[in-house]
């Protein structure tokens, strides 16, 4: 088994999401081989070819461009599996190259069973077993689904690589997230908000509880996107990541895009109404529960140790 | 100017999922239907559009059974012009592939200046629809937006990148883009939108008509995945859960001390 492994690069640097791709790799026991748009200054420590093109010339967002690089490596890696991160530059190249080579392509996969690819459906709530009809196949990783036990090490064979294709669109830089608002990967104790508080009235009892904990509170995405909350109170991969002692997620159902951002936590603790909310997979503890009565009666306790 | 944007029902995530009898999807009987949550942005950002343009007609596109048209409904009462149904009850055992051709078929010869879709959608998450569709129509695309703009068939987008960091890309129509939540707010259709919808058209063709590839890959198996977390699960009595809590909070860690 052979696989090329699509390295991302962002603002001047490597991210960390390629050494998941090498610990699938070695995972599944298979040959790689790596594909970077990136630069000599930020090579990945990983002992294999590298071919890498240069983002002063090809940018580090350009799908036409990158497209065109990666097909002529696989055209002479011959890859049985080109392998991707489920990321914003993954989910967007990836298409763009199984179509190409017309294979069988399986998005955000947790697992290789028997060479068979796994793959989350409804919220993680229910599993798949993907059968793919072609020989070569293009998969991309669920952020997190594998890691390397050791610190990568380990220096390239570096293979310079160029195009002349033509660019579909144009970029023009990076807008930061907003700075300012609290730090919540300072705080001890985070009680978060969901969509299942309902409406931004009930933001209060969450508020409350944090206080009578002596903690922050944070919420997912939804009620940050409806502006009931700041986006600095956003917990998850497009917000803080954050690992406090105790993270009380009320009204959470537990997407895998929030739970990236507070698993780490020390002790969990989940209000919710769906006992078989994906929550439940990392919570210590599940209180089924509808937190309208649950987190106010909670808080008057507390109040009254 | 032409403007399509493709929506998916799917079913509410708090369900309670059931395994079909092949063993190969999720059973779709007593399950409560809704948009697909990222398609609710392509619509909306779609009717912007629309009423920026001025002159526009827009055309929503759905394929599955014939329950889907419910959804459409609602898509037409936000504002879309037409409705274009394409009937099967076996979408689920098509692959992204499939289905991204036939919309492709569909939109070929039609000339949409943008097509607007979700950047995934709630049940599969495959995330491959939109763009599979625009390289197949030779179209550019921008994935996974957070902000849209448009000003004489020249597109400012803004990508959403992990950690909140936002790429902006331009690219010009004809073109897609694929939406990510909190791209717009979308709005509730009013009572006298829901009734002129009624009257939009709202045509069903078979797929056969349309789907003309095979796939590549299929759901060999659909199961639940074993339990792995089995943290304490706690029912019953308000009053009774919080001392239950609070006994454990005590125990396990030092925040109450
Ligand atoms: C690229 C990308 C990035 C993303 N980044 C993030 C991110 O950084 N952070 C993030 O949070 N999400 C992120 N998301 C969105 C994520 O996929 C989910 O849509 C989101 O986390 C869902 O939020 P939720 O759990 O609050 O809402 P839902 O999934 O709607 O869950 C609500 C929960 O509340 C429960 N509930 C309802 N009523 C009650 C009640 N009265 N009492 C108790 N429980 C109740 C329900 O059972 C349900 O489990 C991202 C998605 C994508 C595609």
């Amino acid at each position: 088994m052979k696989t090329l492994l699509v390295a991302e690069y962002r603002d001047g640097e490597l991210l960390n999401s390629t050494y998941e791709l090498v610990a699938f790799a070695q995972d599944i026991g298979a040959e790689s081989a790596m594909f970077l748009v990136g630069s000599e200054s930020a090579l990945p420590q990983y002992d294999g070819t590298l071919y890498l093109a240069d983002t002063g010339k090809y940018s580090e967002f350009n799908p036409a461009v990158h497209k065109q690089l990666l097909l002529d490596v696989i055209a002479k890696e011959q890859p049985d599996m080109v392998v991707f991160a489920h990321s914003s530059y993954g989910w967007d190249l990836a298409p763009r190259i199984s179509l190409a080579l017309n294979v069988a392509h399986v998005s955000e996969v947790v697992e290789i069973k028997d060479g068979v690819p796994v793959a989350p459906v409804c919220n993680a709530k229910l599993r798949r077993d993907v059968k793919a009809k072609t020989a070569q196949m293009v998969i991309t990783l669920q952020g997190g689904a594998f890691g390397l036990e050791d610190e990568p090490s380990g220096s390239p064979t570096v293979v310079q690589i160029d195009t002349d294709a033509t660019a579909q669109v144009e970029f023009c830089g990076y807008e930061e997230a907003e700075a300012g608002g609290v730090d919540l990967s300072k705080a001890d104790i985070i009680v978060s908000a969901g969509r299942g508080i309902g409406k931004p009235e009930n933001l209060a009892i969450i508020e409350a509880l944090a206080k009578a904990l002596g903690g922050e509170y944070g919420a997912s995405r939804p009620v940050v996107d409806s502006d009931w909350v700041d986006h600095s109170r956003q917990v998850g991969t497009t917000g803080q990541t954050v690992s406090p002692k105790l993270y009380v997620a009320c009204g959470i159902s537990g997407a895998i895009q929030h739970l990236a951002g507070m698993k780490k936590s020390e002790f969990i603790v989940a209000i919710n109404t769906d006992k078989d909310a994906p929550i439940g997979e990392v919570a210590d503890v599940l209180i089924v529960a509808d937190l309208k009565e649950f987190v106010p009666a909670m808080t008057e306790k507390i109040n009254n140790l | 100017m032409k403007i399509l944007v493709c929506i998916k029902q799917v079913p509410d995530m708090e369900s309670k999922f059931k395994v079909n009898s092949e063993g190969n999807w999720y059973n779709d009987t007593d399950l409560a239907w809704r948009m697909n949550e990222y398609d609710e942005y392509a619509v909306e950002q779609a009717v912007q559009l629309k009423e920026q343009a001025g002159d526009a007609d827009l055309t929503v596109l759905s394929i599955g059974p014939d329950r889907v048209k419910e959804m459409m409904k609602k898509a037409l009462a936000m504002g879309c012009d037409r409705g274009a149904h394409i009937a099967d009850d076996d979408f689920f055992k098509k692959d992204p592939y499939e289905i991204a051709s036939v919309i492709a078929e569909y939109a070929k010869d039609k000339e949409f200046d943008l097509i607007f879709t979700g950047m995934q959608s709630q049940d599969r998450g495959s995330g491959q629809v939109g763009v599979l569709v625009a390289e197949m129509l030779g179209l550019p695309s921008i994935t996974t937006i957070v902000d849209f703009a448009f000003d004489g068939g020249q597109i400012t987008a803004k990508r959403e990148l992990e950690g909140g960091i936002k790429a902006i890309v331009k690219t010009t129509a004809p073109a897609l883009v694929t939406c990510q939540l909190g791209l717009n707010t979308p709005r509730y259709p009013t009572l006298p939108n829901i009734m002129k919808a009624k009257r939009k058209e709202l045509l069903s063709v078979p797929i056969s008509e349309l789907l003309k590839v095979e796939g590549k890959q299929e759901t060999a198996k659909l199961y639940f995945p074993e339990k792995k977390g089995g943290g304490l699960v706690l029912e019953g009595d308000v009053g009774d859960l919080t001392d239950q809590l609070i006994k454990i909070l005590k125990d396990k860690t030092a925040v109450l001390a």
